[in-house]
């Protein structure tokens, strides 16, 4: 792509926050028509940089010129960035659940005349853009009545309403599954075919290297390097110690595993949906955990993992139909939260913000309030237990932070991820249920969390991971049950792990054989 | 780090409610300061201050139960008509059945609860908004209020009238001042003392960081301080006034609803209810019983805060607690709260309402009329929370820190320490 011409040129761009430069001179060159990947951990200023140049970082506020289309541009907001035709999509999607599709691809756009909109165009409007997406939808469907792999369609439909030209996407695929993940890079390289140039931020490292033409390296607010993918010869290898700034000898701690008894097991366990009662979440599942073993549930997106995994903890998804737990050899009763945590059970839930963490709350407070019983007397709690108990986590976990008094929305999402660790290691459990444990984690902070989770089954609790990440799931599982619309498929061990073979039961409900 | 942030984060702690509460401390005692000089010395003569306490206590108790409720994420609406049910109920009971006063008051508590336990069964148990359960009950118990009273008024005995119009009584030698008070005082001193030595001695324990010594001696002085010469004001006024029993009730409240919301696994519960509602429930929270314990108490303090009011006007009528709600509310929210939930503090809204209470008075004894004293509190209501809310977004956490910072000469990057540029990274969006 080195004989494109130059789309866009961000030269020696400096932005300052009160007391830390979130960017240092940093240089991007974007080539018309390429899809250009820009990697780092987090941290390492990706947003940043894509927040100065869609203009949420108005020009003024930050130093360093930007050269888009030949001449130097000076955003001084979002629509005018957007007027220009740089449409960023960010990670959390900006879509109203209650609109529908069309409704959403024009907001804030809507054709028509003096404020009245006109529906004619705009549905006509609309089945196209969806069409240039390959979204296969009634464009009156609402949003949140599709799936995440379609709302993010609709996202990049939207951008196309606005005659985008050049697409930012923030980790576009961080909450799609495997097929969507796919399908959403097809659609980048065939938007490329039609002239439109893309910048993708992704920390999923093999989708930059079969997607992107060029990469642009971030490490701490500066620009480590830049990168043709195909005439440099890059892999992930190469991009990872681009980002971190050494080689990361193997993606997973060396481990070998001490495995007991089964003390976990689960019958029979069958949970409707919340809403829609004839449908199941769970169908009949059953499986075991060992002592010291750390069990893998492998399975797309919807497939009802987490639902089985919260309906285990406490009844806390759906409406429980049959089943039964048993620990250590005797059937228990876990009807509430607080029942699962005095039975031993922790549930890590795949979304630390949204249902993980108080936000508000510091770190020390966050790391005891699973189980404040153990650190209070009478109901009132001991504060120097607390700090104690806190900041010895903090030490023994590294959470990147001065001290347990800071509040976590401060904290990156891996140092978030550390606390919500803590916080149900704090609890004494014997059955750590971990789900999605590295999403949103920069390479360093997922090689340490795996660390923590082999230590967790060295210690003889017995661990469950949920992920998405079929190679996390094959590098760090004892033992991988697949899933697949509520029912258990199949059951693999580690020396038998392969992708394919996982992806094959994964996708379908015929019973594989037993291992 | 500046010597004023220093102090700030010393004394208060760094989160944006606490950084939010030493404004509103400096914000009061400008106005007390503005009113004395106003009203040449009237704002803090014997007299006002002894009909200040009386006058707003009611109002700072209902603010207390309010705190809880808006941490947890909710709102009441209906605690002015609730304390007004009660008071006509606990009025009629004592007139019509001679049911004597200590009794009295108890059935009243009682009826809060009552009243409580019913809205907190719609909000935490059937999932109705808390707004719309206690605009449903603003009505419902306005009019039970006027039902009993026949929309008339009761008065009450002399016995109960001590409760909201009652002062510690003169005992012991004639020194000039009334001698309980002196006393009070006294305590009072002590335990600001005993409370920043044992804070010491905490910190040293947990091995944490302890705050420097010129900290903690203004940490404790001026407290001392103003509770001295408060002292001697309370004690000081005419014979046979002296510091309120209401304000006595009001000080015991606030000591014990701040360490439950403080230093108790409850406390804890109802601020991440607030926070995040599907976290707390996650990590073994009863969300429901947090809920309705939350909004029961808020009944309970409205009967008590009714009852005082009663006492003091000597009869319950039909008109009493009307529009008490907002000004708790108002308080709560000048006082740091966030309107989310999650974030406030008692002695916060007590700070809250004492601003909004010296506002009312001051405006007052200059003779402004209550048309005016309105859209002032209005205004000054707005602009707290604005305030605020600009500062919130230009990553400033503190009235008092924007209002340092024209005089401020050192640059942002050059004077922060390590940690606090750690605090600034993790809140600018650098996520990336």
């Amino acid at each position: 792509m080195s004989g494109a011409p130059v789309l866009l040129e961000m030269r020696s761009i400096t932005k300052e926050f009160p007391g830390v430069k979130a960017l240092s001179d940093v240089n991007l060159v974007v080539r018309a028509g390429e899809i250009h990947a820009i990697a780092g951990e987090n941290g390492a200023g990706k947003s940043t940089l894509m927040k100065v140049l869609s203009g949420v970082y108005p020009y003024g506020t930050y130093s360093g010129e930007i050269l888009y289309q030949g001449t130097e541009s000076r955003f001084s907001d979002i629509r005018a960035s957007e007027h220009a035709g740089i449409v960023i999509i960010h990670q959390e999607l900006a879509l109203v659940p209650g609109m529908s599709i069309t409704e959403n691809i024009f907001l804030g756009n809507e054709p028509g005349r003096g404020g009245v909109i006109d529906w004619k165009i705009a549905n006509r409007r609309a089945t196209e853009l969806m069409a240039q997406v390959g979204l296969e939808e009634d464009p009156d469907t609402l949003i949140k009545d599709i799936g995440v792999g379609k709302q993010q369609l609709v996202e990049i439909a939207k951008a196309f309403a606005k005659d985008v030209k050049l697409l930012i996407l923030d980790e576009p695929t961080a909450a799609l599954n495997e097929a969507d993940s796919q399908h959403l890079l097809d659609l980048l390289r065939g938007f490329k075919l039609q002239g439109i140039t893309s910048i993708i931020i992704s920390h999923k490292l093999n989708e930059i290297a079969q997607v992107a033409d060029s990469i642009t390296i971030l490490r701490d607010g500066r620009t480590i390097e830049t990168l043709d993918i195909k005439a440099d010869g890059v892999d992930e290898d190469r991009i990872v110690r681009g980002m971190v700034g050494r080689e990361l000898h193997s993606r997973f701690p060396d481990h070998t595993p001490n495995i007991g008894e089964v003390f976990f097991e689960v019958r029979d366990w069958t949970v409707r949906h919340p809403i829609s009662a004839e449908r199941l979440v769970a169908k009949h599942s059953g499986f075991t955990v060992r002592r010291g073993e750390i069990v893998g549930f492998a399975g797309l997106m919807g497939a009802g993992r987490t639902e089985l995994a919260m309906s285990l903890f406490g009844r806390s998804y759906g409406t429980y139909v049959s089943g039964q737990i048993f620990k250590d050899g005797e059937e228990i009763v876990l009807k509430s939260v607080s029942d699962a945590i005095e039975h031993g059970l922790a549930y890590v839930s795949e979304d630390r913000k949204a249902i993980g963490l108080n936000l508000l709350d510091d770190i020390k407070t966050s790391m005891v309030a699973a189980k404040l019983s153990k650190i209070s007397k009478h109901g009132v709690v001991d504060q120097v237990q607390e700090y104690q108990a806190a900041e010895s986590y903090r030490k023994s976990l590294r959470v990147k932070a001065p001290t347990v008094d800071e509040g976590v929305t401060k904290l990156s999402g891996g140092n978030q991820q550390k606390v919500v660790l803590a916080k149900w290691m704090f609890t004494d459990p014997d059955l750590l249920i971990l789900d999605e444990p590295t999403r949103g984690i920069d390479v360093g902070a997922k090689y340490e969390i795996y660390g923590i989770i082999q230590r967790l089954a060295d210690q003889g609790k017995g661990v469950i991971v949920i992920s998405s990440e079929l190679p996390e799931l094959i590098g760090l599982c004892d033992r991988i049950y697949t899933v697949f619309e509520g029912t258990i498929t199949g059951e693999i061990l580690r020396k038998d792990a392969d992708p394919e073979l996982l992806m094959k039961q994964m996708t379908s409900v015929k019973k594989a054989q037993r291992a | 780090m500046s010597r004023v942030k220093e102090l700030q984060k010393s004394l208060f702690g760094g989160t944006t409610s606490n950084a939010r509460q030493f404004g509103m401390i400096f914000t009061l005692v400008a106005i007390v300061l503005l009113f004395q000089i106003l009203t040449d010395g009237l704002t803090l003569s014997p007299g006002n201050l002894i009909s200040l306490v009386s006058q707003y206590s009611y109002i700072l108790i209902l603010a207390i139960g309010m705190l809880m409720v808006i941490v947890a994420g909710h709102i009441d609406l209906s605690v002015g008509s609730i304390a007004a049910f009660v008071g006509i109920v606990v009025a009629n009971i004592m007139q019509d059945y001679s049911v004597p006063w200590f009794l009295a008051i108890l059935i009243g508590l009682a009826v809060g609860a009552v009243i409580g336990a019913w809205q907190g069964f719609w909000v935490a148990y059937v999932g109705v908004p808390a707004f719309i359960v206690t605009l449903a009950g603003m009505m419902l118990f306005r009019g039970g209020n006027q039902f009993i009273g026949n929309a008339d008024t009761i008065p009450v005995p002399e016995g109960f009238r001590k409760i909201g119009a009652g002062f510690l009584p003169e005992i012991g030698p004639n020194t000039g001042y009334n001698n309980l008070t002196l006393l009070l005082g006294l305590v009072i001193c002590v335990a600001v003392v005993v409370r920043e030595w044992r804070g010491r001695a905490t910190r040293r324990e947990m091995q944490a960081e302890v705050a420097p010594m010129w900290i903690s001696v203004i940490r404790v002085a001026i407290p001392l301080v103003v509770v001295v010469f408060a002292t001697l004001q309370f004690a000081g006024g005419r014979v046979g006034t002296s510091f309120p029993i209401s304000g006595i009730i009001l000080g015991v409240l606030v000591v014990i609803y701040g360490f439950v919301t403080r230093n108790t696994a409850g406390g804890r519960h109802i601020y991440a209810v607030g926070g995040n509602a599907r976290a707390a429930e996650l990590s073994g929270v009863k969300l429901k019983r947090v809920n309705f314990l939350v909004m029961m108490n808020m009944s309970v303090l409205a009967a008590l805060a009714g009852m005082i009011f009663v006492a003091r006007s000597a009869a319950s009528g039909p008109q009493d607690g009307i529009g008490w709600e907002l000004d708790a509310i108002a308080a709560v929210f000048v006082g740091g709260a966030a309107v989310s939930g999650g974030l406030g503090t008692i002695s916060g809204s007590i700070v809250g309402g004492l601003v909004m209470a010296v506002l009312n008075n001051g405006l007052q004894l200059m003779g402004v009329g209550s048309d005016r004293v309105q859209i002032i509190k209005g205004v000054v209501l707005l602009l707290a929370v604005a305030l605020d809310a600009y500062n919130k977004k230009q990553g400033r956490f503190s009235v008092i820190d924007s209002l340092m910072r024209p005089f401020r000469r050192d640059t942002p990057t050059g004077a922060e320490s390590p940690a606090e540029a750690g605090q600034e990274r993790g809140k600018s969006p650098v996520a990336g």
